[in-house]
């Protein structure tokens, strides 16, 4: 038996029996460990109801128990795809409300971390994009690229994903003898890659079939939901904490904003998600040579108190990480704990929008949508 | 536009709903009533001089000596560039506040996830459910007087400690 129904934009469909589908929580192109629940009419949805909090750690709790310096480590597994960025932003939160300034050269080695670290995960996202609908080969590409800045990051700190290399005061080691030398030959060599990427993957006429237009994210819901990074940005909005809400050294860099255009759907589809993040990962290098040539001498830590304990106050925070915007709530009591924090990232906003986005998208597209977020479950559930 | 001067607006179309400027060290605030917060916040976006499109966070904080819980919205207009910080206490024995889903879209996971962790209702929600934790989950993590129950379903949730070498037998 079949129904004529009609979509809220007036589209019909040749309805026939509704299906609920269980999607995750384990599945491999969620990105982690999500689950949605789908009610689909054939291979269209209905809707795709998220289920998170799978991998829920408490963090935020946590971090009233372990204390303003204990609590750096914790903060890597926020988001341990890009862990760098974390780090920075829960240092700068306790630099602010602890009154501490960080030496000028230790501010250096943090955009040079942070800005590595960015590449990584755009690195991720856009292999990923491209291996969830079905193009393998870039996956591996994009995978042996960040296998050189692993080896690099690993030489700076330790680490090779959970990098804890950020101190509340500055960083906690210098770079490396010969390091600058280093991300120089890496960013020689991966310039020319980004554009051979483009040719693989951007302009590939099947990869633009499928996520040109699909998903469209218009500037007005974008701002509503509270998109942020690169996913706000594709919908035409220019803004970057870095560049409009300036923190660290970033204001001494040129670099530009990149914003979706709609070149070849329309503005706030998957693809400008999918592109701006390339086009982000040129700017980073600019900013790395930058940095690179012009680090200052001098110590990267300053003194601070073993038993570190700010005033009472509270402040937001805001640092660009990959996935974004990412807004820390810190309240301060003067003791020795933090008394509250709560940070709102990237992927929690990206994640609340795919609902209103899934009606009358096809089932296949989904994975494209949360693929085009950049949506790492982590981050999202804390 | 100062917080001084939104304040200022605000108290002359809302009257006692507003109260006045605080002032914490790094940051200022408005606080208003919890059942007035949903018309503040309708006006804080629409009016042109505030255009408040974006609502970029919202947290819960339990404050057990001052018996509240307190709710803090940060707002950010992308028309004129600027952040603006609104604070509501509701009660900690019956924390209502009035959703502000249907001004910014975004506040409905955040608000799920404040009552989650922290149990405070928002009043007409359209979907008001744990968010993080498991539905059958018992308590509010968040609150300062949480206490974890030593099991969940049969799963313990203490351990031994790695540092300490097991009692001989």
């Amino acid at each position: 038996m079949s129904l004529e129904l009609e979509f809220d934009d007036g589209r019909e469909v040749f309805a026939t029996e509704e299906m609920t589908l269980n999607m995750g929580p384990q599945h491999p192109s969620t990105h982690g460990v999500l689950r949605f629940i789908i009610r689909a009419d054939g291979e269209v949805m209905r809707s795709a109801k998220a289920d998170v909090g799978y991998l829920h750690r408490s963090i935020e709790k946590i971090a009233e128990k372990v204390g303003w310096r204990g609590f750096m480590p914790y903060t890597d597994r926020v988001d341990y795809v890009a862990a760098m960025t974390t780090n920075q932003a829960w240092a700068m939160a306790a630099e602010v409300l602890g009154g501490v300034t960080v030496p000028r050269r230790g501010e250096y080695c943090r955009v040079i971390a942070a800005e590595l670290g960015r590449i990584c995960s755009h690195l991720l996202a856009a292999g990923a994009m491209g291996m969830d609908i079905g193009a393998i080969t870039p996956f591996t590409h994009a995978v042996r690229e960040r296998e050189l800045i692993n080896d690099l990051l690993e030489e700076l700190c330790g680490a090779r994903l959970t990098f804890n290399y950020m101190r509340v005061g500055g960083v906690a080691w210098d770079l490396p003898p010969g390091f600058g030398a280093k991300v120089l030959r890496f960013l020689d060599h991966f310039e020319p890659y980004v554009d051979e990427l483009d040719d693989l993957l951007s302009n590939n006429k099947i990869y633009i079939e499928r996520l040109a237009g699909v998903a469209v994210v218009t500037r007005e819901r974008a701002i509503a939901y509270n998109l942020v990074g690169p996913n706000l940005r594709a919908s035409g909005v220019k803004y970057d904490i870095r560049k409009h809400l300036p923190y660290s050294v970033y204001p001494e860099f040129e670099f530009d904003v990149p914003i979706g255009m709609g070149l070849h759907g329309s503005v706030g589809d998957c693809w400008d998600r999918y592109i701006v993040r390339l086009h982000e990962m040129r700017q980073s290098a600019r900013i790395l040579r930058q940095a690179l040539e012009g680090l200052p001498e001098g110590p990267v830590i300053a003194k601070v108190p073993r038993n570190y304990k700010p005033a009472a106050g509270e402040i937001h925070v805001h640092v660009e990480t990959p996935r974004g915007d990412q807004s820390w709530y810190v309240v301060a009591d003067g003791t020795e704990y933090p008394y509250r924090v709560h940070i709102r990232t990237g992927s929690f906003a990206a994640m609340s929008i795919i609902e209103e986005l899934s009606r009358g998208l096809m089932v296949a597209d989904l994975v494209a949508l949360i693929a085009s977020f950049d949506i790492v479950a982590p981050e999202v559930d804390r | 536009m100062k917080t001084e001067a939104i304040q200022l607006l605000l108290h002359e179309r809302f009257g006692a709903a507003v109260g006045p400027v605080e002032s914490a060290r790094l940051s200022e605030s408005v606080e208003v009533d919890a059942s007035a917060v949903a018309e503040i916040a309708l006006f804080l976006r629409d009016d042109p001089d505030l255009a408040f499109d974006c609502l970029s966070n919202l947290s819960g904080t339990d404050r057990p000596a001052r018996g509240k819980i307190q709710i803090t919205y940060e707002l950010f207009s992308y028309v004129h560039r600027r952040a603006f910080i609104l604070k509501v206490d509701a009660r900690r024995d019956r924390p209502e506040v009035a959703t502000v889903e249907n001004v910014w879209p975004a506040a409905n996971w955040l608000e799920r996830e404040v009552y989650d962790l922290l149990g405070v209702v928002f009043v007409d929600h359209s979907d008001l459910r744990r968010l993080l934790l498991p539905d059958d989950w018992v308590g509010y993590p968040l609150r300062k007087d949480y206490v974890e129950a030593p099991e969940y379903h049969g799963i313990s949730t203490v351990r031994p400690s790695a540092l300490k070498l097991p009692e001989p037998k």
